[in-house]
């Protein structure tokens, strides 16, 4: 017996895995454990199975079988036809840009583009630190300028001619880009030693945070300009993007306070062991790690912010909404609303649904702390 | 309750130039008198040992003198520099004094060779192609050079601490300051840690360490210094410390933890 002991301990291997048994595998054992098992999960089953039976071959026809993809409006009247995408793609530039003169579009072209380049570098590691957040501090500013125009040679384009799903993602964007640094210092000014700080930043918080959006809108658009001395003029979509900014960075600031509060005392401690000074600190340990926590609520944060750009339409800007809106009241196309806010809500969902597996694809993509 | 004896160091001889100068150090948390008149030195090129049970004022101390805690009364001086408000002494002083912590405390969204190189081009402003050289040679050194790409939650807690050790010792310290380094660590991986700290004392470095490590005390130290209740009780070379401990409470404490 002891003789065998020493061999089993000499010459250990560990059984191999044995397979699961069958009943375990399958689309039937499958179909058995998540869909049918109870009576409750049965019938919502059925009832599931009833409302995409009823529902999806209808909209399949109405917006692919039967649609009409190009051709005038004259198409789209005959009797039986479905969803109406010539419409679309006859309005295509208008909810695009809006009324931007036709021959200067390659500027907003440009700035998307490099809106997707900057994107790009970010994902793809190839810039990072101070590199990178100077890359998206100075995209607002070219974005501007490549837009409006009016200095280094380039033509002005009135901001009365700026519309579209152009504007909607100028706002955003430039609405993320500038909002989620300043959330950032709101944050830390909350923890900050002085008092008076301190003060300013939590009151500055809590009273956008108490006030809807549509309230800061009208505020900017109306109310500013009546407490601005005389002569200075602040064009109407500057002010709304400044009002948009600061609704946003109270948000931001809250989300990331979360995130500071997570990040273990330990790493502070052992950056200032190091001698580093308190801004490195920040930037370099505390920040980053803040962020990663807190990915989730401030992606979440973006998406908001893109969906609430079409509030603009209020005060009087035409934004993608804005347009979808009114090219369905063009004489030609009265009657497609049905075609437009489908359109519409294809393109939010699409940009939304692409910033949200960004920021899924960040989650799983960070190094993994092991305490 | 001070029965310092002045014992000439262990060892080769050392210079006596002192580095760590701590005088009539008092602390409170709120009414709590955590640190009660603690004085003493630290000569360049001495090992010292602080021991005493949980709560003795021992890891307050040690993260007094890179000012991760703050005094209310007394002087600590080190290199000449005084500790104080004054945030610019605080930053030379953190910059020339080395921590290692109990939970390691790596910045986990870096790999190892970032975490090493973080401190010596911001705080040394040296370039990054240097800085990255001395950084794996002191990984090799601690013998962890082939994970320099991966992230601290990749690699075990005596690699971790390895790597903290290193990360250290990038900013080329003046003195070293372990606080109980080896407390979170699994067994099977104190020796790892404890041999690379012995071979750091084997290279003249000076250390204060707080530890329970009594063999590793026995092995390296200079000076033991037993605190109680915020007070320095006894201070003495190991071998006396251990074999004719002076006072009855570091008896006490003596037979607690080596009595097993």
């Amino acid at each position: 017996m002891s003789d065998m002991t020493e061999t089993a301990l000499r010459t250990f291997t560990p059984q191999p895995a044995l397979a699961p048994p069958k009943e375990l595998k399958g689309a039937v054992h499958w179909a058995r454990a998540n869909l049918f098992d109870g009576g409750l999960n049965t019938v919502l089953t059925l009832l599931s199975l009833l409302l995409i039976v009823s529902v999806v071959p209808g909209l399949v026809r109405w917006g692919l079988l039967d649609a009409v993809w190009q051709g005038d409006s004259e198409a789209c009247r005959v009797e039986g036809v479905g969803a109406c995408w010539s419409f679309i793609g006859a309005n295509f530039r208008i909810l695009m840009v809006g009324i931007y003169p036709v021959e200067e579009i390659w500027r907003p072209v440009l700035s998307f583009l490099l809106l997707l380049g900057v994107i790009w570098l970010t994902v793809s590691r190839r810039v990072r630190g101070i590199r990178m957040v100077a890359f998206w501090l100075v995209l607002p500013f070219i974005a501007y300028w490549l837009i409006g125009g009016g200095y280094l040679g380039l033509p002005e384009v009135d901001q009365s001619r700026w519309g579209g799903l152009m504007l909607s993602l100028l706002l955003a964007a430039v609405g993320i880009i500038v909002s989620v640094p300043l959330g950032i210092l709101l944050a830390l000014g909350r923890f900050s030693d002085s008092p008076v700080i301190k003060i300013s930043c939590v009151s500055f918080i809590e009273t956008i945070r108490g006030v809807p959006l549509i309230t800061i809108l009208f505020m900017a658009s109306v109310m500013l300009p009546l407490f601005l001395p005389e002569g200075m003029d602040v064009n109407n979509l500057l002010r709304i993007q400044i009002g948009m900014i600061l609704f946003s960075s109270a948000y931001m600031a809250e989300v990331v306070r979360g995130g500071l509060q997570a990040v273990p005392r330990g790493q502070t401690e052992a950056a200032k062991a190091l001698g580093l000074p308190y801004r490195h600190i920040m930037f370099y340990v505390v920040i980053p790690q803040a962020l990663r926590h807190v990915l989730p609520p401030l992606i979440g944060r973006c998406i908001a912010l893109f969906k609430d750009t079409s509030l603009v339409l209020i005060v009087g800007l035409l934004d993608f909404l804005g347009m979808l809106k009114s090219s369905t009241q063009d004489s030609e196309w009265l009657g497609f609303e049905a075609e437009s806010y489908v359109f519409g809500a294809f393109v939010y969902w699409l940009v939304c649904y692409s910033m949200s597996r960004y920021g899924q694809h960040l989650e799983s993509a960070g190094p993994k702390n092991n305490h | 309750m001070n029965t310092a004896i002045e014992m000439p160091p262990k060892g080769q001889q050392h210079s006596a130039e002192t580095i760590i100068q701590i005088s009539k150090l008092n602390k409170w948390y709120g009414d709590f008198h955590v640190l009660k008149n603690i004085d003493f030195h630290v000569n360049k090129g001495e090992r010292i040992v602080l021991c005493g049970p949980s709560g003795s004022g021992k890891s307050t101390l040690i993260r007094c003198l890179n000012r991760l805690e703050e005094h209310q009364q007394g002087n600590i001086v080190i290199e000449g520099v005084e500790l104080n408000d004054n945030i610019s002494n605080i930053e030379k002083i953190r910059s020339d004094v080395g921590m290692v912590f109990q939970h390691f405390n790596l910045f986990p969204h870096m790999t190892i060779l970032e975490n090493l190189v973080l401190a010596p081009t911001l705080v040394r402003k040296m370039p990054l192609a240097d800085a990255e050289e001395m950084a794996m040679n002191y990984l090799a050194r601690v013998k962890i050079a082939e994970h320099s790409h991966k992230y601290p939650g990749q690699i075990s807690g005596g690699q971790q601490q390895r790597v903290a050790i290193a990360r250290s010792l990038c900013m080329n310290p003046k003195v070293m300051l372990f606080d109980e380094p080896t407390s979170a660590l699994d067994p099977e991986m104190i020796k790892e840690v404890l041999d690379v700290m012995v071979e750091l004392a084997e290279d003249g470095m000076t250390m204060v360490c707080v530890t329970h490590e009594m063999g590793f005390a026995k092995e390296v130290a200079d000076r033991v210094i037993f605190m109680d209740s915020g007070e320095i009780v006894e201070e003495n070379d190991p071998h006396s410390f251990f074999s004719n401990p002076q006072v009855d409470r570091t008896q006490a404490f003596l037979s607690q933890i080596l009595g097993h």
